[in-house]
């Protein structure tokens, strides 16, 4: 018996494929085994430490509906990504386009604007709490030196969770600006100069232009954006502390909801529920978004 | 020198053979605790004692990050495996019960009689069906931390002892810049922190209302005294000013405006005394908690930590355990445990020990194990919020004390129904 031999192309291949495998494996073993089992246990009223873990269909998904926390977490994260996504796309842009005009120390900018992305989140999150502190944080500083009135900040259900999403679009406009850059870089300068020799400038060049030829880079920003503000938990938790989700549950997020209802709670039925919620909501989402922004140009 | 050798080869044979005769009886117990870096080496040497003391027993003492040791626990009842001693917090105990990974404490060794007459009467929480389920070594309880330097300051000749006295010292060390902004606070206030617990035990009972039914089955603070105790803990806040939620930012924030010099006052437990010790550059001191009149009514709220016995000890290993148990719970081990992990003995003739209850810093909150309640809790993180909510409400919303307590409430009692809808026995 021999053994056939493959051609050089095939036994590549093969290799590829083994090596594929192996990451694979883990990760069916860590995420997707997890995850369809989070699913599982959903439709169990799963208490962390009883031994009885009745099967109770879709219950946990009936108390979540009628559970006024969780809804209120879901509202905020919807609101989080309303208020954060415009903002901080129009930033992103509009720095992009600033860094892409300037020659001189370019990429010094392009680094400082990066640098809250590499920054850990704990660590940022606690610098801003205090940064919002009414007693002690420059921002009232400042209101209190021009004579305005003081502001409570995180400490205020109506202005809490803008203040989170402050830190949030600070945190990740560094990495919106680089993927904008090399959009912009990308977008050959040869449609520019036709459309100058035509007599078009300024406003219409963007516009008509560097928008739709953008447009691949803006659908990839705004669905990755999106889904950093819908899985909100770091951030929220450690910039509200000792009232975890900020008073009132002014700043909750599903996520954090899920860690409550899991991991203080022992209600893993129910919090896996949420997190089956989350998964459908990302996904439609996601799907929509790609859908709706997607428009391939072709000039 | 040959003797000598020969004297070490007797030596060394005789004690292998007394190693043998030994291992041939040799019982290995496991115990399980979170870690807490003064307990777990506490442990390990109380182990090394207990078991010079009961040759032919081992301990093998275990433990696990605070934040996973619930995980863990779980995990290991669920794979039926896990320890044969174990460390809970007493909220949690009627869960565990429940699920039928505790045995009762054999009366024979543990009777019931005996512990309410030997122990705090905080205790009694542990005790289902008529039966004790674990025992604490330690408990802990509330008291008023100060800062002398800032009394002093003020003019405030001892620390307060009424609730009125208590609000005079907090007005009179509050500062403001020109701003209005507080940068001293007179009470360090903190809803999410012990002052939920101050309002639910000491507050309401002070103002003459019983937070819970006897059976722990409904919320019984809804009522006008009860809502006159709460806006008395909102007005600090709303119209005294002596102090704002979050002054200090993070979960322990009024402890750490108190140990920088910030707040005038904090109430804490005997638990924070280390922490406090050790970062506190003010003159400091503790005092009982105030009542309400002079001679009024004291109260306090205590919790403990317990051991329990699983079902996995059985046979030899049970009675190995239930040695182990007397041991960890013995007056010898709970002195060591004060001074050593800094938590108060849960004995009653160590607590009415007058050398004990007179030290400077235990002292009070060793008085007051004599009158603290535990919280009969469900659901601990979920009726701590409903509290923490209902202060907001007034502080944040300006909703009236009565309205928001009356919601928090009707909020507390559906979770207490819900959990008896499932337990119906306790």
């Amino acid at each position: 018996m021999s053994v056939p031999q493959l051609r050089l192309g095939t036994r590549r291949a093969l290799w590829a494929y083994t090596f594929l495998f192996v990451p694979l494996l883990f990760y069916i073993a860590i995420r997707l085994g997890p995850a369809f089992s989070s699913l599982y246990i959903s439709l169990h009223e799963w208490n962390l430490i009883s031994p009885s873990k009745p099967f109770v269909g879709l219950q946990n998904f009936r108390l979540l509906a009628r559970d006024p926390r969780f809804v209120q977490a879901a509202v905020n994260t919807v609101r989080y990504v309303l208020v954060g996504i415009p903002v901080q796309m129009a930033l992103g842009l509009a720095v992009a386009l600033l860094l892409q005009r300037i020659n001189r120390f370019r990429g010094l900018f392009r680094a400082l604007y990066f640098m809250p992305f590499v920054t850990p989140i704990v660590a940022a999150a606690w610098v801003w709490q205090w940064m919002y502190s009414e007693s002690f944080g420059p921002l009232n500083e400042i209101l209190a030196t021009v004579g305005l009135p003081l502001q409570p900040f995180l400490r205020n259900p109506g202005q809490a969770l803008y203040a989170v999403a402050a830190m949030i679009i600070w945190q990740y406009l560094g990495f919106q600006i680089v993927i904008f850059l090399a959009g912009l870089e990308a977008i050959p300068r040869v449609y520019y100069e036709a459309a100058e020799v035509d007599g078009a400038s300024g406003w219409r060049l963007f516009r008509h232009i560097t928008v739709p030829l953008l447009n691949p880079t803006l659908v990839f920003s705004v669905v990755y954006g999106t889904i950093v503000f819908l899985q909100l938990f770091t951030q929220v938790l450690n910039m509200t502390f000792g009232d975890q989700g900020g008073p009132l549950a002014g700043t909750l997020t599903v996520v954090l909801y899920v860690y409550q209802l899991g991991f203080q709670r022992f209600m893993m039925g129910e919090a896996a529920a949420a997190t089956a919620v989350l998964f459908v909501a990302i996904l439609g989402i996601t799907l929509l978004q790609i859908r709706v922004l997607s428009k391939p140009v072709e000039y | 020198m040959r003797y000598v050798f020969a004297a070490a080869t007797v030596a060394a044979l005789v004690l292998t053979l007394a190693g043998i005769g030994a291992g041939l009886q040799q019982v290995t117990i496991t115990y399980w605790q979170y870690f807490f870096a003064s307990k777990v080496k506490l442990v390990d040497d109380l182990v090394k004692q207990f078991e010079a003391q009961n040759s032919g027993i081992q301990v093998v003492h275990e433990n696990f990050p605070y934040d996973a040791y619930n995980q863990k626990v779980a995990s290991a009842v669920s794979a039926g495996q896990g320890p044969d001693v174990i460390n809970l917090f007493y909220g949690w105990v009627p869960l565990y019960v429940d699920s039928g990974y505790l045995q009762a404490l054999p009366a024979e060794a543990f009777s019931p009689m005996e512990i309410e007459r030997d122990f705090v009467p905080m205790v009694k929480n542990s005790r289902f069906d008529g039966k004790y389920w674990a025992l604490p070594t330690a408990v802990r309880s509330l008291a008023l931390f100060y800062n002398a330097d800032l009394l002093r300051a003020a003019d405030i000749g001892r620390p307060p002892i009424t609730w009125d006295e208590f609000l005079t010292a907090a007005q009179r060390t509050t500062v403001r810049d020109a701003a209005g902004r507080l940068t001293t606070e007179g009470f360090g206030v903190s809803p999410a922190g012990q002052d939920h617990q101050l309002i639910r035990e000491v507050l309401f009972r002070q103002w003459g209302v019983a937070p819970y039914s006897a059976d722990g089955r409904r919320v019984t603070y809804a009522t006008a005294q009860g809502a006159e105790a709460f806006k008395w803990y909102t007005d600090l806040i709303s119209q005294h000013k002596v102090g704002v939620i979050d002054f200090f930012p993070g979960g322990n924030g009024y402890r750490d405006a108190f140990m920088a010099g910030r707040a005038g006052m904090i109430v804490d437990g005997s638990f924070a005394v280390g922490s406090i010790r050790a970062g506190t550059k003010a003159g400091w001191g503790v005092t009982e908690l105030p009542r309400r009149t002079l001679g009024g009514e004291p109260s306090n709220f205590g919790s403990y930590w317990v051991h329990g016995l699983t079902v996995h000890a059985q046979g030899a290993r049970r009675d190995a355990a239930i040695k182990f148990l007397k041991f960890l719970t013995s007056e010898q081990v709970q002195r060591l445990w004060l001074q050593q992990v800094g938590e108060l003995p849960a004995s009653r003739k160590l607590v009415n020990d007058p050398q004990l209850a007179a030290d400077a810093i235990y002292g009070p909150f060793i008085r007051g194990l004599a009158y603290a309640r535990a919280t009969f809790f469900v659901d601990e993180s979920a009726q701590r919020q409903v509290l923490v909510d209902a202060v907001n409400e007034v502080v944040v919303n300006n909703k009236s004390p009565r309205q928001a307590l009356d919601e928090a409430a009707a909020k507390e009692q559906k979770i207490l129904d819900e959990f008896w809808k499932k337990h119906p026995a306790k």
